[in-house]
């Protein structure tokens, strides 16, 4: 039957490993030793942990810059992009930095930005005599790896944002016009309101995939410097494969999908309760 | 009709105006306009960064940091990387003596891309067709288990996913690294089923009624005409793949089977702390990146269109 393949990969690659992980996160399982029942010991251990939490509010921290900067940029964009140009070309060099790797972005970056012969600190350094420590200061180093990402991921988001501008009828900015609004009561009124559905899809997209944010720390900071870069995905890697701790990192993963369960949930609340008010 | 997004709005109406030419010179246009030419030079100039390192002397670079061309130009990076080069040229331009084997890990990117984004479209494709066109006990709750999958994030299965590859003997084999990802793609599967119900069955009904097999209408019919979606997914599913950095990092544990953007981190990661050698890392980038380049100047319209496409879905 034409369904099987598909059907075999759904279950052993996908509910298979789903309810394994599960189970593996109450027990205390190492790979070498097979795994052995631990109850909730797994995540009483979680909630003392100070690195889990520290690098949970690291994580939230990088989630919040990249998706606040990189929605607003990439909306704005995409606005300006449908009121000044239909341009492939230019829509084309925007999503340039999507083609490529995690790990290509954050190696030229982390040229770029190197403290002493990085060009954006030459440049820094002739404007203020001061370089800036960008991926080797505890300050610096989360809205570092926003910024990369915010670079690699903003067109990619623009031109989801540009599509969903080109369903929307030029006959209602014709009556808008009209009616004398200007170019931004237009967007705050039209434009917003009618690219709900888009925005919200791209919101909830966005941010589970930067709680699941690795390539970029993994090339550039390591979680350094003393974890001040340390996301989630990063320690739970750590914790799995530097030190095979296989069951506690199935109880941080499990955590991890549970919030994110719960932001989406809210999320999807909140963009829905917020569309009656505006027709 | 107000052509100035930023202040002024009464001074328009006097001068009638005539559609865009009017338009053209507004203040608000200029603003928009610098914007889009900020963005575009902030996208395009790493790229222009990695070729200029790339083409630089690696010693040559700290007497002259902030130049905009090439300091003192020499293709020795791309020697370096490549593994042309001989140990002492390399470290007389300032190269660690390190090579990348970059043809071998291009290799086994081109066939870890290739094989997981043909296996996975074309068993999506055929899941699509069931889903679609064939009638069969337990299909619609089917599918709304296979779209259930969609929100499930990667993390939760990445470790139980490994543990299986492990359990099998496939690690550090292609085998391990595509298979978990080959068969079932709920979103693969849901674009494509979306997609064949707006198809006229009109054609296929005859084509059966003329005696022709289940397999053949799919093969022969249908799948012409979603030729579209296909190359779509395609070629979103080969960047994905050619630019995966997490599951193979998982899965494998020496160079036999690694991809070139794992090959990468590697590199990057070994490069001495105290002075690496950027133009070779620049170089290393450039030609981990250069597949993608080409596959955008032949599809760049069509990349755009798909992304637009799916997004919307």
């Amino acid at each position: 039957m034409l369904i099987a393949p598909a059907l075999i990969g759904f279950v052993v690659f996908a509910v298979y490993p789903t309810l394994r992980g599960i189970y593996l996160s109450f027990t205390d399982f190492k790979v070498l030793s097979p795994p052995t029942w631990t109850g909730l010991e797994n995540f009483q251990r979680l909630l003392g942990d100070q690195v889990f939490w520290s690098s949970l509010g690291v994580t939230v921290y990088f989630v919040v810059l990249s998706v606040v900067i990189g929605m607003s940029l990439s909306v704005v964009t995409a606005v300006v992009l449908h009121r000044l140009t239909s341009s492939t070309v230019i829509r084309g060099i925007i999503i340039l930095p999507f083609l490529i790797s995690g790990v290509v972005a954050a190696t030229t970056w982390s040229w770029m930005l190197d403290s002493q012969l990085g060009i954006v600190n030459q440049l820094i350094e002739q404007l203020t005599g001061e370089p800036i420590l960008f991926l080797g200061s505890r300050a610096w180093a989360i809205p570092s790896i926003a910024l990369i990402s915010v670079w690699k991921s903003m067109g990619y988001t623009a031109i989801i944002v540009f599509a969903g501008l080109q369903t929307i009828p030029p006959s209602i900015y014709e009556a808008g016009r009209i009616d004398g609004a200007s170019e931004l009561q237009m967007f705050r009124r039209l434009t917003l309101p009618l690219l709900r559905p888009v925005l919200a899809m791209v919101l909830v997209l966005t941010v589970i995939g930067a709680f699941q944010v690795f390539d970029i720390v993994a090339v550039t900071t390591k979680g350094g410097p003393a974890n001040a870069s340390n996301v989630l995905q990063m320690y739970i890697y750590d914790k799995a494969f530097g030190q095979f701790d296989f069951g506690y990192g199935a109880t941080m993963s499990l955590a991890l999908f549970a919030m994110l369960i719960v932001i989406t949930f809210l999320q999807m609340r909140l963009m829905r309760a917020s569309e009656s008010d505006t027709n | 009709m107000v052509s100035t997004a930023l202040g002024r709005p009464e001074a328009v109406p006097a001068r009638k105006p005539r559609g865009r030419s009017t338009r053209r010179f507004s203040i608000g246009k200029g603003v928009a306009w610098l914007y889009i030419i900020v963005i575009l030079v902030v996208t395009v100039f790493p790229f222009y960064w990695m070729l200029r390192t790339a083409l630089s002397n690696n010693y040559s670079l700290i007497t002259n940091p902030g130049s905009f061309l090439p300091v003192d130009f020499t293709w020795g990076a791309f020697g370096r990387v490549l593994g042309i080069a001989s140990a002492e040229q390399s470290l007389a331009e300032g190269g660690s003596g390190a090579s990348i084997q970059i043809a071998h890990f291009l290799l086994n990117s081109v066939i870890y891309a290739t094989v997981s984004t043909v296996s996975i479209v074309f068993f999506s494709t055929l899941a699509a067709y069931a889903f679609s066109r064939l009638r069969w006990k337990g299909r619609e709750l089917m599918f709304s288990l296979f779209l259930a999958a969609l929100m499930v994030p990667g993390i939760l299965t990445l470790l139980p996913n490994f543990v299986l590859v492990k359990d099998l003997g496939l690690l550090n084999t292609f085998a391990g690294m595509i298979l978990p990802g080959a068969l079932f793609s709920a979103f693969n599967i849901f674009f494509l089923r979306q997609f064949m119900l707006g198809l006229s069955e009109e054609i296929e009904e005859a084509a059966l009624i003329d005696g022709a097999g289940r397999l053949r209408v799919l093969f022969q019919i249908t799948l012409p005409m979603t030729s579209g979606p296909i190359i779509t997914l395609s070629i979103l599913g080969f960047i994905t793949a050619w630019n995966d950095y997490f599951w193979p990092l998982l899965v494998t544990s020496d160079d036999s089977v690694r991809p070139l953007t794992l090959a990468l981190a590697v590199f990057k990661q070994s490069s001495p702390q105290a002075s690496p050698d950027w133009a070779g890392l620049m170089a290393a980038t450039l030609v981990a990146a250069l597949p993608m380049l080409i596959l955008f100047m032949v599809f760049g319209k069509r990349i755009v269109n798909s992304i637009g496409f799916t997004g919307l879905k």
